[in-house]
């Protein structure tokens, strides 16, 4: 077992919401893209968010840290509301790990430096702490060799598992991922899979969108099935691979599950 | 037909034309380049800001200054400029401005029109995931674009910014108009004063031609490089 990826000084308890979401509703125009959408993820929870493309997923996902703002509702992280004018979004932002598809690595710096970037200039940490954490965490991913590469040198599955280490740097109070594998060939998404995994049983607080089944069924403690803009289910893990699901979800479900 | 023309008056001014003229060419165009950049790299940025009124703002900018001969524009500001400053100041007299400083600041404002497209085109080209991800790490708009976009603007962007620079270099030989002594002002005097007109403006066109082939050769390879990078 290798040493542990969470090093947020304050190990999550697994008791009290760090997202809540209620009401979340948002309009592009006249286009509808969230419906009314209520749900929670507390602290320690790892909770799948799954759904059909355009069904909302990343938009809701990206409400949590208010890259998308919304028209309605209430987003609350740890306490900050994050529709409130007096909310210092960067700095809630800061606090909040985030993993995109495109892994979104910064292509002009080395592996080293977009590790450091945001510890230098968001926390303000001196450049050789912020290094000192960032190698930590990158030998962590298994890739301590490639430190001065640029990230297109690497692979797409060594570039996801750097920027889920860069995102980790910032000793974040929560994860959230935007379909972290879906951009992978297939032989690359078990070692991202495997550093995600490793996150939520060390305790992290986890919000995943994600078809990968097989990662929802080992670490998940909730799946939410989102069609059209709303939450259509939100059920423990055992709930939603069990019988009891509405027919949009197992319908769903059979079609991913085929592959 | 070549016996009547005299070339050694070319050999004989040749210090005054480079110390004098081209140091004044050149340092103009550089600063000017340099100043028209900032501007221009600001204008983009309103432009893009999406806030209210400020990207009509400098798009009213750019048009203005698209449509207007950079001719008239130098004329402009060397003769108007010195009165709007008397205006504004209240003081009794027009306003001294020198033409090196006249001169600089019309090529920084017109150029930076032409450098905001620039460097517009080159922040839309970087993919929003990269705004997106700055944003998601905690940064302010600003950091952001200082470590994350324009760093990946600039690098792709300088091929263009240097091919607009030399545009900017041939450019600045229309400060003869204010009898300003860049290169082709001290050709050109040099011509008057010995009457070799065909001899000193043929040797101009020649260094002209000189200087902006093997700078754009220069480029291309620069642009090569940057390719591979990519
Ligand atoms: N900027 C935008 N303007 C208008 N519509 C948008 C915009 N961004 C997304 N949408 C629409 O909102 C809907 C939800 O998009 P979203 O990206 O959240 O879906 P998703 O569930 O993440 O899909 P995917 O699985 O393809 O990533 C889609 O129908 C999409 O076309
Ligand atoms: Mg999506």
């Amino acid at each position: 077992m290798r040493a542990p990826l969470n090093t947020s000084s304050a190990p999550a308890e697994p008791t009290g919401p760090m997202i809540a979401m209620t009401n979340v509703s948002k309009w592009y125009g006249d286009f509808k893209v969230l419906t009314n959408c209520t749900t929670s993820v507390n602290k320690g929870e790892v909770v799948v968010v799954c759904g059909p493309s355009g069904s909302g997923k990343s938009t809701l996902i990206k409400c949590v840290n208010a890259l998308e703002p919304f028209q309605e509702g209430q987003v609350v992280v740890d306490g900050t509301p994050v529709r409130d004018k007096r909310t210092n979004l960067p700095k809630l932002r800061a606090r909040v790990g985030m993993v995109f598809q495109h892994f979104e690595l910064f292509p002009h710096l080395s592996i080293a430096e977009n590790l450091t970037l945001a510890q230098v200039m968001v926390l303000g940490r001196d450049r050789g702490a912020a290094l000192d954490s960032g190698m930590t965490l990158l030998d962590r991913v298994g890739l301590s060799a490639h430190a001065k590469k640029f990230p297109g040198q690497l692979s797409g599955g060594q570039q996801q598992r750097v920027a889920i280490a860069r995102a980790l740097a910032m000793n974040p109070i929560v994860m959230l991922f935007d379909e972290p594998t879906s951009a992978l060939d297939p032989e690359m998404v078990g070692e991202v899979l495997d550093v995600m995994v490793q996150l939520a049983r060390e305790g992290m607080t986890m919000m995943c969108v994600t078809h990968e089944m097989g990662f929802a069924r080992k670490v998940a403690n909730r799946v939410i099935f989102m069609d059209k803009g709303e939450i259509v289910e939100d059920a423990t893990k055992d709930d939603f691979f069990g019988h009891a699901r509405s027919e949009r979800a197992q319908n769903f479900l059979s079609k991913i599950l085929q592959h | 037909m070549l016996a009547n023309f005299d070339f050694s008056v070319i050999t004989s001014s040749l210090p005054y034309l480079f110390f004098e003229g081209m140091r004044f060419t050149l340092t103009l165009t550089a600063l000017a380049a340099l100043g028209g950049i900032a501007l221009g790299t600001l204008i983009a940025m309103m432009r893009l800001s999406g806030l209210p009124v400020i990207p009509l703002v400098a798009k009213t900018y750019v048009n203005l200054f698209r449509s207007l001969p950079l001719v008239l524009v130098i004329f402009w500001f060397y003769f108007l400029v010195p009165y709007l400053g008397q205006w504004v100041t209240g003081a009794d007299r027009p306003m001294t401005v020198g033409a090196f400083t006249s001169s600089l600041v019309t090529f920084t404002l017109f150029e930076a029109a032409y450098f905001s497209e620039i460097m517009r085109a080159g922040i839309q080209s970087i993919p929003k995931g990269q705004a997106a991800a700055a944003q998601a790490l905690g940064m302010t708009y600003w950091t952001s674009m200082r470590t994350v976009i324009l760093p990946q603007v600039f690098r792709n962007m300088t091929p263009i910014l240097l091919t607009q620079t030399i545009v900017l270099f041939q450019d600045t030989s229309l400060v003869y108009v204010l009898s300003i002594t860049d290169f082709l002002g001290a050709a050109s005097k040099v011509a008057q004063r010995d009457g070799r007109l065909v001899e000193m403006y043929l040797f101009a066109a020649v260094v002209y031609f000189a200087v902006c082939f093997v700078a754009s050769m220069a480029v291309r390879q620069l642009q090569k490089k940057i390719a591979i990078i990519r």
